[in-house]
């Protein structure tokens, strides 16, 4: 029976990772035929970073149970020191790839590092109190970046927060220009590069969660009292999953940020953070390959609603509200589970009738 | 004798050490232990000493201030007055998870399980300090890790299996029935290979059979992994069944302590019980 328990679950992993995989190699197919427009190329590589985030945000929102509104903020640190990093290696390092690579790990070893300090005094605070700290510290970091410059010239590196001590000599670059953000970024990113963060994402986080690590973490979600009573570090395990949450982000912003020419800060803004929590509470919290399609389903909807103009956000409105509803009520899924005891049945015909009764 | 017992023995505390024990560091030596919530005072003056395969319990009235004391033993608050040793290290200052590692563990008054994980997941939580490996280990699953993690799953059958729960295994906790639930949390609490178990009215919401088995089984515990417990509890027929020592609280003191008979006799522990008798009554 518990080997069939593991299996179940290790199923349900291999499913998640088969759907991204047959996506990809899809998606990859059509594009190497020529057959995606432009624009859907182009969200190719947005569509995966946001698939991250929201996998990322589960591990913090679903599994660890904290309430997080400042994920974007991660995210701009990371997409910021990406570029900057990716900048700095042009001369020495001549492959895109590995350039890309080490932007990305740089900017989820920054993300990473931003939340361990963020979660000192933050993790301190729980529920409502920890959702508000977070959403605080997101618009404290959009607005930091938004006014950080970053250069070099032939004297070096160069680091400022205010503009008139930034001086750069004859020749200089800026890589951050304040309120102007990023400018003439390096197109680095592609879907391949999207499709293994994607990869990479699902990989520490199903692995994680099928650890020692990610049990103690739904203890501690579950029960603290008596997480902490079977001699758990609360504190500890919080601050693992919200620095491993930081991380993934970081990296998807990396991504982000090398994805376009240009990038302001204020695309890591408040409205960011609750879209990805949106893809997190309609895939379901803790549900991982739920992430991962509700992320995919909300970024192409507003997208493909375009030629609606101006009713395409009170449309998209509509479709969440609408989902809520009819994954709420019981009526609902008890219409669902005839359904997928239908489906069950044609594939074992002998069983259908137990299904549906 | 060593230079712990020789300060010891100069706290004049009643002992409850059975004779068995008596040459033994005592795992749980609790000394002049109180705590105030802003005016009130809530503990007083607690002195218990429990050997190390001791099982005592702890009674009194409602409000009475007992799962407070337990509140205090495993640092869930921090006392205002007097110190805890277990098995002669001092607790105080340290968190709760720091405690539990000094061995001991403890169930709970309201049921406190991790409802949305199964049982087998529940004592593996328990056993999370056994399986020994850094966080980079497991986060990709190495060879090392997973023999532990099997491990794991190893021992937490096993003691599931101790208490009769093997076919509940993979159940989700929150559905299985209150005594069951009871059951799991003392497996979990075993999990953690404690020197002492503190049970906080095990027997609550359990019918006469149950209760029954529990007795058997608490003495089992004892028994398998000589350790010692330490019970709250309002069934009288449990406490006065399978303790050996007992002492009663009142207002947050000791009022009594001794074997069951005396505690049986004892006018103070009628008392607080049943009142006064009317005749006796002074004024």
């Amino acid at each position: 029976m518990k080997q069939l328990l593991k299996n179940k679950n290790s199923r349900t992993n291999m499913i998640t990772y088969l759907v991204v995989i047959v996506a990809y190699l899809i998606m990859q197919t059509l594009n190497s035929m020529d057959m995606l427009g432009s624009s859907v190329r182009g969200y190719l590589v947005p569509l995966c970073v946001y698939i991250s985030l929201a996998v990322s945000l589960n591990l913090l929102v679903g599994i660890c149970g904290e309430l997080s509104l400042g994920h974007a903020g991660f995210m701009g640190i990371g997409a910021f020191s990406g570029i900057v990093i990716a900048s700095l290696l042009k001369g020495t390092v001549q492959s895109d790839t590995l350039r890309l690579i080490a932007a990305m790990i740089a900017g989820g070893a920054m993300a990473g590092v931003m939340g361990f300090l963020i979660g000192i005094p933050v993790l301190r605070l729980r529920g409502d109190y920890l959702a508000i700290v977070t959403l605080a510290f997101g618009e404290i970091m959009k607005n930091i970046v938004g006014n950080t410059y970053v250069g070099v010239d032939d004297t070096g590196f160069h680091f400022a927060i205010s503009p008139t001590k930034m001086r750069l000599g004859e020749g200089g670059k800026y890589f951050i220009n304040g309120p102007l953000g990023a400018t003439g970024v390096e197109k680095l990113a592609n879907f391949t590069m999207g499709f293994l963060l994607v990869m990479v994402t699902l990989f520490v986080v199903l692995n994680l969660i099928n650890s020692k690590e990610g049990r103690a973490i739904r203890a501690v979600r579950d029960n603290r009292i008596a997480a902490e009573s079977v001699g758990i570090n609360v504190t500890a395990f919080r601050m693992k999953a919200f620095v491993v949450s930081a991380f993934l982000a970081g990296m998807a912003g990396a991504l982000f940020g090398l994805n376009y020419s240009a990038i302001t800060a204020t695309k890591f803004n408040f409205n960011t953070s609750i879209n990805i929590l949106v893809f997190v509470v309609l895939g379901g919290m803790g549900n991982i390959l739920g992430s991962v399609i509700s992320a995919t389903v909300l970024y192409i909807l507003p997208e493909a609603m375009r030629g609606l103009e101006d009713f395409r956000m009170i449309l998209y409105a509509v479709v969440l509200i609408l989902v809520m509803l009819f994954t709420w009520s019981p009526k609902f899924k008890e219409a669902t589970a005839v359904f997928t005891g239908k489906i069950k049945g044609i594939f074992r015909p002998g069983k259908e009738a137990g299904n549906n009764e | 004798m060593n230079e712990y017992s020789k300060k010891m023995l100069k706290v004049p505390t009643y002992t409850l050490l059975r004779e068995q024990d008596m040459d033994k560091l005592p795992v749980l030596d609790v000394r002049n232990l109180g705590i105030d919530f802003g005016g009130l005072t809530a503990v007083d003056s607690f002195n218990i000493t429990i050997g190390p395969t001791e099982i005592s319990g702890l009674i009194g009235p409602n409000g009475a201030g007992k799962t407070t004391i337990f509140n205090l033993l495993t640092s869930v608050y921090q006392p205002t007055r007097g110190s805890i040793l277990i098995n002669g290290i001092d607790t105080k200052g340290m968190t709760t998870h720091k405690v539990t590692k000094l061995g001991i563990a403890r169930t709970f008054q309201n049921i406190r399980l991790f409802t949305d994980m199964t049982a087998l997941d529940n004592v593996k939580v328990g056993l999370h300090n056994e399986i020994k490996c850094p966080f980079v280990c497991s986060l990709f699953h190495v060879p090392p890790y997973q023999k532990a993690e099997k491990r794991a799953t190893e021992k937490a059958m096993e003691l599931l299996d101790f208490m009769g729960l093997a076919d509940i295994a993979d159940q989700k906790a929150g559905s299985l029935p209150y005594g069951v639930q009871r059951r799991l949390e003392i497996v979990r609490a075993l999990a953690t290979n404690p020197s002492i178990v503190l049970l906080d009215e095990p027997a609550a919401g359990m019918n006469p059979s149950e209760t029954t088995e529990l007795m058997h089984q608490i003495r089992r515990i004892r028994d398998t992994f000589h350790i010692a417990i330490f019970l709250i509890e309002h069934d009288m027929n449990l406490v006065m069944n399978v303790c050996e020592a007992i002492a009663v609280v009142n207002y947050g003191r000791i009022i009594a302590k001794g074997t069951p008979d005396e505690i049986r006799q004892d006018p103070a522990v009628i008392e607080a019980y049943l009142g006064r008798e009317e005749g006796k009554a002074e004024c």
